[in-house]
């Protein structure tokens, strides 16, 4: 049995975490936070170059042909640095959408430059408040799109944007998926708060916004569904990569803050917390070992092993971040510890792919059909 | 990254099988299969049967070299390999349940013995503990004790060549059925307190040993409370040198991070299966968002233990130690064991008071789970210890500053009241 990465995949992961200590400490990162950049073009740059943004794309579309555990690794280490770059938007989601529901036209326009860096790509689907339904969406799509969505991840700096919209009937079958180029008439589009200035949204408005068509119409919903499940896998190692280094800092800032004359490690009540982070840390990367597993294997547990993954990911990332801000005391409320950028992030990666009580749902309702409780 | 064997071991596990099929008890499937949480509405089965069915299928591994895989052939093992040894417990399956009387014994007592006892003694002592003909117990937590077991005060005094044993050792697991035990005792209370400790093993049938069995919370009773009167033990039952105890009783606690990859019950499909069943005031309880939330998260915590199994596996069949990921493993289970029983009950509303297998929700399973698991959290090193040990060994953090530490034993206070 081997359970686990291969060496290859384990040296990518030791250079990729070199290069991100070097390229993207969270000095580069803050310069998001601070309003100075919309994501770190260099660190993007660097990425582009190493090879990684195509590592998980075919050769013939200038992807280095690697596989879906070539991407599990790199979303680790990207969220391990809080990296501020469009990965998940681009890669995770627009590349995939495109490979999986392209032409082979779209294919050879967009994954080359997808795969370079070169263009940036992202996923619109949300309108309002509240759970995304497909009764929900209310952009209207054809060869023009008209209306809202917010929030939109990296809709600021994408250039291509994955829009699903309304074209026919109501219901799931009245959804379609369209390309739409974000620089072109009839889209415009402003900066939105939100709670993870590291990685801005957008609201983004369309006015008779030239698009085509991305897979057959009426099809949008179920490819959101399938996409969304090789998504939830990837972006699980993203948010264990973050748990692992929120549960570091607290591990090392147990150790070096002394009080009450010795240092705070040293006391149970700290050392419970930390072991409990450890734990859900721990499940939560066996989880999306598992997850992997199937989806780089093609099998057909990947709907109850994504979305076990993602809500494992999830509540572990959230646990380990907001312990690692209790176990810093007051320092971890300031602005100049790094405590709070994990905690914005990992509430924010809690909603992305929906909310973590709709993965729940899903989870059981997969679990039931597969009829294997355990 | 695949679940797949080497060829090795799948050849291995091929002969495992195909044994296991022609060999096991069958008839005895179904209540294994069904069995654990002890027995529901204080309903315990008689364990007499139970005794001499468990020793007649550990008597016909060892026959066949199925017994203890991973000792030397000369102490009535196979000479496995740590990965043959995994493989067999997965085909094994829950005949392996039978073995329960014989946990102790094969993962702890066996181990030290080996490490410390002498050539003959190992040559006598081992092959019939290996083939089920002799039960073992380990005599360490005290009534002064139990998380802290080097505050034990059982006392072994030298008299020539004899030693001579007075005190009391609690929750001793099968000290009712066994034939031997190890037993960890204060050579010297002058010294502080992990230096004055001598282990030693012994003959259960010894005048002066008394077994009473202790009346658990759920009524049953697996655990005993052993007395020991002028009880006598010759030298060279000594295992280790005088007042090494201590560093004697580490190698037998190392091995209690039980079988790798083995699974614990945590009551969830148990209880998915439950709420797949029953109704709530709108319907199917697991139709529930509710419902669901609760499940979803005892469903990833069961499947995360699975997996992380199956990561020691992997650590394991490329020849590599586990890591310490597997400590996790009872601190997860028996908490959500606890949880699990509870919601149940909830779900039962004021049926869940029931406690008969004939008139409560799902033969009573729960309410068996809910009395038997507050004794999880606690036995083989209690929820507390678990997280100091991850804490400590794991992330690297400091050992709590202690005031016994540098104090002869018999000066450390013992009652919290001054």
């Amino acid at each position: 049995m081997n359970f686990d990465f291969s060496d290859e995949q384990k040296s990518l992961k030791d250079e990729l975490r070199r290069f991100l200590a070097k390229a993207s400490p969270t000095t580069e990162v803050r310069k998001v936070l601070e309003g100075e950049a919309l994501y770190n073009e260099s660190v993007w740059k660097g990425l582009a170059d190493l090879g990684v943004l195509g590592a998980g794309l075919p050769e013939e579309y200038g992807g280095a042909g690697g596989g879906y555990l070539e991407l599990c690794i790199i979303a680790e280490e990207l969220g391990r640095a809080l990296a501020a770059v469009p990965f998940s938007s681009s890669i995770l989601l627009a590349a995939e959408f495109i490979l999986h529901a392209g032409s082979e036209e779209q294919k050879q326009k967009y994954l080359p430059k997808l795969a370079s860096g070169e263009l940036i790509g992202t996923f619109a689907y949300v309108e309002a408040n509240g759970p995304v339904t497909p009764d929900r969406i209310a952009v209207t799509g054809g060869a023009a799109l008209s209306g809202t969505k917010i929030p939109v991840p990296d809709g600021m700096i994408a250039d291509i944007a994955i829009v699903a919209a309304r074209d026919g009937a109501a219901g799931e079958r009245g959804i379609s998926l369209f390309i739409v180029d974000l620089n072109a008439k009839g889209v415009t589009r402003e900066t939105v708060a939100n709670i993870d200035p590291t990685r801005p949204q957008a609201k983004i408005v369309f006015s008779g916004a030239p698009a085509e068509r991305l897979g057959a119409q009426g099809e949008g919903w179920g490819l959101i569904n399938t996409v969304f499940d090789k998504a939830a896998v990837l972006t699980a190692f993203e948010q264990v990569g973050g748990a692992d280094r929120a549960l570091e800092m607290a591990r090392d800032y147990a150790l070096e803050r002394m009080a009450f004359g010795r240092p705070i490690g040293s006391f149970q009540a700290i050392k419970h917390i930390l072991a409990d982070m450890y734990v859900s840390a721990t499940l939560a990367r066996s989880n999306a070992y598992y997850a992997a597993w199937a989806l780089s294997t093609g099998s057909a547990e990947l709907p109850e092993a994504a979305a076990a993954a993602r809500v494992s990911a999830t509540k572990a990332y959230q646990h380990c971040s907001k312990n690692n801000t209790q176990v810093h005391g007051g320092m971890g409320f300031t602005w100049a510890f790094d405590c709070h950028l994990f905690y914005k992030r990992a509430n924010v990666m809690a909603s992305g792919l929906g909310s973590l009580s709709q993965w729940e749902d899903k989870l059981i309702d997969r679990l039931r059909k597969s009829n294997k409780a355990a | 990254m695949n679940f797949d064997d080497t060829p090795e071991e799948a050849k291995f596990r091929q002969v495992a099988r195909d044994w296991i099929k022609a060999n096991a008890p069958h008839e005895l499937y179904e209540d294994l299969a069904n069995q654990g949480f002890g027995g529901a509405g204080g309903k315990q089965k008689s364990r007499t049967d139970g005794i001499a069915t468990a020793k007649a299928w550990q008597k016909k591994k060892a026959e066949a070299g199925w017994a203890c895989l991973n000792w030397p052939t000369e102490y009535g093992g196979r000479g496995a390999t740590p990965i043959e040894r995994v493989i067999w417990g997965q085909e094994e399956g829950v005949y392996g349940k039978l073995s329960g009387l014989f946990i102790i014994g094969h993962g702890m007592c066996g181990p030290t013995v080996m490490a410390y006892a002498d050539e003959e003694t190992k040559r006598r002592l081992l092959p019939p503990l290996a083939s089920g003909e002799n039960i073992w117990c380990q005599l360490f937590s005290e009534p002064a004790g139990g998380s802290d077991l080097a505050g034990l005060r059982t006392k072994a005094e030298k008299d020539g060549n004899d030693w001579v044993i007075n005190g009391q050792k609690i929750w001793t697991s099968g000290a009712q059925h066994s034939d031997y035990g190890i037993l960890i005792t204060r050579t010297d209370p002058n010294v502080p307190k992990h230096k004055g400790m001598t282990m030693f093993w012994l003959d259960m049938k010894s005048p002066g040993v008394e077994v009473r069995p202790i009346k658990q919370a759920n009524g049953q009773s697996e655990f005993n409370e052993v007395y020991f009167t002028d009880v006598r033990i010759h030298d060279s039952q000594r295992l280790g040198a005088v007042n090494d105890g201590w560093k004697v009783s580490l190698t037998t606690l190392m091995n209690e991070r039980l079988t790798i990859g083995g699974s614990m019950s945590t009551g969830f499909s148990e209880l998915f299966d439950f709420c797949s069943r029953i109704q709530t005031e709108d319907g199917l309880a697991i139709e529930d968002r509710a419902v669901r939330s609760k499940l979803a998260d005892w469903a990833v915590k069961t499947s995360g233990l699975k997996y992380t199994g199956m990561r020691a596996i992997s650590a394991v069949s490329k020849g590599e130690n586990p890591g310490p990921e597997n400590s996790i493993g009872k601190l997860v289970a028996g908490a959500m064991m606890q949880d699990i029983a509870t919601y149940a009950l909830d779900l039962q509303a004021q049926g869940g008071a029931l406690n008969d297998p004939d008139l409560a929700d799902f033969g009573a399973r729960f309410q068996a789970m809910l009395l038997r698991s507050p004794a999880t959290r606690i036995e083989g090193g209690s929820d507390e210890i678990l997280r100091n040990i991850i804490a400590e060994r794991v992330l690297g953090l400091p050992a709590d500053i202690r005031v016994d530490k540098d104090v002869p034993f018999n000066k450390i206070p013992t009652s919290g009241r001054g």
